[in-house]
């Protein structure tokens, strides 16, 4: 099993979840996050310009047995892609276990 | 009572009732122009400024005010305030004291004493307040007796409350972080959206403000209250609009305080003459509002360096007086476009100095003894952490 993690675009994600939907990728977590990163936006407050290079993102959690893993790369990798700086990351790691808590089951079961 | 005097003390205590109401403009634009760990604390002030306001007004604010008047300068005092054919009077009186008291607030949000502000707070509605409005509103006052035109309060409420509120945030010195190597930095306000509902409160309340000092409504009285609505909707209009594109010149974007804060110049400037002026003064008026604001909160911010979160000196100070100014220059009786030559303006001009140096002098020497003995500003831990949690052991938002 594998633990895809994925900061995207908040404006990606709606594209991201139906591609992730169409490869049957249909369980993960997600939340917002806050990031220091290459970008920076510039602001206006009461007259005061001032840019900051904490960037707004969405994180996701994706756990995959092993045969998805290709597709669930590829396919956020193309629905996430815009071309312009601050498109995101993917991290893929090894994922040891898994339970399913209601009922007991293990492993890959424990994905389905 | 004849109906007359039926309609026209219902007119008064309906539209006092409007003005209250502007007590939570006040609130909602404070804490929606601030951070969100001291909302509590701004919930606090404004709640406290109009019940103290209220109790200390009837106490005595009130006879100091509108008292028989001693030298034309401050009103005969007498205590606890009970003359039954006059309650709507002191009901309309003293939310408009409310209002002058909790304009300092917003000067001096997210790092003031809440102990301090209260004690200035009943000072400001018992004795700055009345004894200035005297000269205007009494009937005997010195200013009254010159010819000054102030309808409903752009130096009598808004003005005092500004100056008094410019002296407070310079003697409390700006928020932590708000200056950098004598750069001005911004703090964001938590949410933009409250600010804006207040803005709107205060909008709907300005009708009660400004119509409802006509005093009546029977009668002729109907078609001048009709006139004051119109000056008054259409120099918010105007006053915003105007703020909306020199922002939008000024920073490439229109920016939505900026704007907010016009809409608030306009309603300020108009509050003086909105008796006095046509529609098109009204509006001109209101347009030279929505300029002035937008400069006058970049010269405070950037030049004075005195930090006011939500723009309170320059809505209420500066666009107070001048709003006071443009009634010599608008009014559509004695004004100078008007015919009317310079003595209007004039005196308009002594009227706002003098009012405006009673406001500052005062205000500087009960802040300034209040200063060098209980303090006027929290902790520096304190002021880090919020206010909320360290004034009142609690958040807001949970």
């Amino acid at each position: 099993m594998k633990k895809i993690e994925t900061i995207i675009r908040k404006s990606k994600f709606d594209e991201v979840k139906e591609a992730l939907h169409q490869i049957e990728v249909n369980f993960f977590s997600y939340w917002d996050v806050t990031g220091v990163g290459n970008e920076k936006e510039g602001h206006v407050y009461r007259g005061v310009s001032y840019s900051t290079s904490d960037i707004q993102r969405r994180f996701l959690s994706i756990v995959v047995s092993d045969p998805f893993l290709e597709r669930t790369v590829a396919a956020i990798l193309k629905s996430a892609f815009t071309g312009i700086v601050g498109d995101g990351k993917i991290f893929v790691s090894d994922v040891e276990e898994a339970y399913r808590i209601r009922t007991k089951e293990r492993g890959f079961e424990s994905l389905k | 009572m004849d109906t007359n005097g039926v309609l026209d003390l219902m007119w008064i205590v309906i539209c006092g009732i409007l003005v209250f109401f502007m007590q939570a403009g006040f609130t909602l634009v404070e804490t929606g122009f601030t951070r969100s760990k001291n909302t509590g604390n701004i919930i606090m002030k404004n709640l406290m400024d109009l019940c103290i306001g209220s109790l200390g007004f009837w106490a005595i604010g009130y006879t100091i005010m509108y008292g028989e008047s001693i030298g034309s300068f401050i009103g005969n005092p007498t205590l606890f305030f009970d003359d039954a054919e006059n309650m709507h009077n002191l009901f309309f009186q003293t939310v408009f004291a409310a209002t002058a008291a909790t304009i300092v607030s917003g000067a001096i949000a997210e790092r003031t004493k809440f102990t301090t502000y209260l004690i200035f707070s009943l000072i400001m509605t018992v004795l700055i307040y009345p004894i200035s409005g005297h000269w205007v509103w009494q009937g005997d006052g010195w200013l009254t007796n010159l010819g000054f035109i102030d309808f409903a309060g752009s130096t009598v409420v808004h003005s005092v409350g500004g100056w008094a509120a410019l002296m407070a945030a310079f003697l409390v010195g700006p928020r932590l972080g708000k200056y950098t190597k004598g750069r001005s930095n911004a703090i964001p306000g938590h949410n933009l959206l409250i600010g804006a509902l207040g803005v709107f409160i205060l909008w709907l309340g300005w009708f009660g403000f400004n119509a409802g000092s006509q005093l009546a409504i029977s009668g002729d009285n109907a078609n001048a209250v009709a006139g004051i609505v119109i000056t008054t909707n259409l120099a918010a209009a105007a006053a915003a609009i105007a703020a909306m594109f020199v922002s939008w010149g000024l920073y490439g974007k229109p920016d939505i305080s900026m704007t907010l804060n016009g809409a608030l110049a306009g309603l300020v400037a108009i509050t003086a003459g909105c008796a006095a002026v046509s529609p098109m003064g009204a509006t001109i008026i209101g347009l030279i509002a929505g300029v002035v604001i937008v400069f006058s909160i970049e010269f405070i911010d950037k030049k004075l360096k005195i930090d006011d979160p939500v723009g309170a000196v320059s809505v209420h100070g500066v666009c107070g007086a001048l709003g006071t100014l443009l009634v010599g220059v608008f009014a559509t009786d004695g004004g100078l476009l008007y015919g009317g030559g310079f003595h209007q303006l004039g005196v308009q001009a002594i009227g706002v100095l003098a009012i405006g140096a009673w406001a500052i002098v005062t205000s500087f020497i009960v802040l300034y003894i209040l200063k060098k003995t209980i303090g006027l500003r929290v902790s520096k831990e304190e002021e880090v952490d919020g206010l909320d949690i360290h004034e009142h052991k609690t958040n807001v938002y949970n």
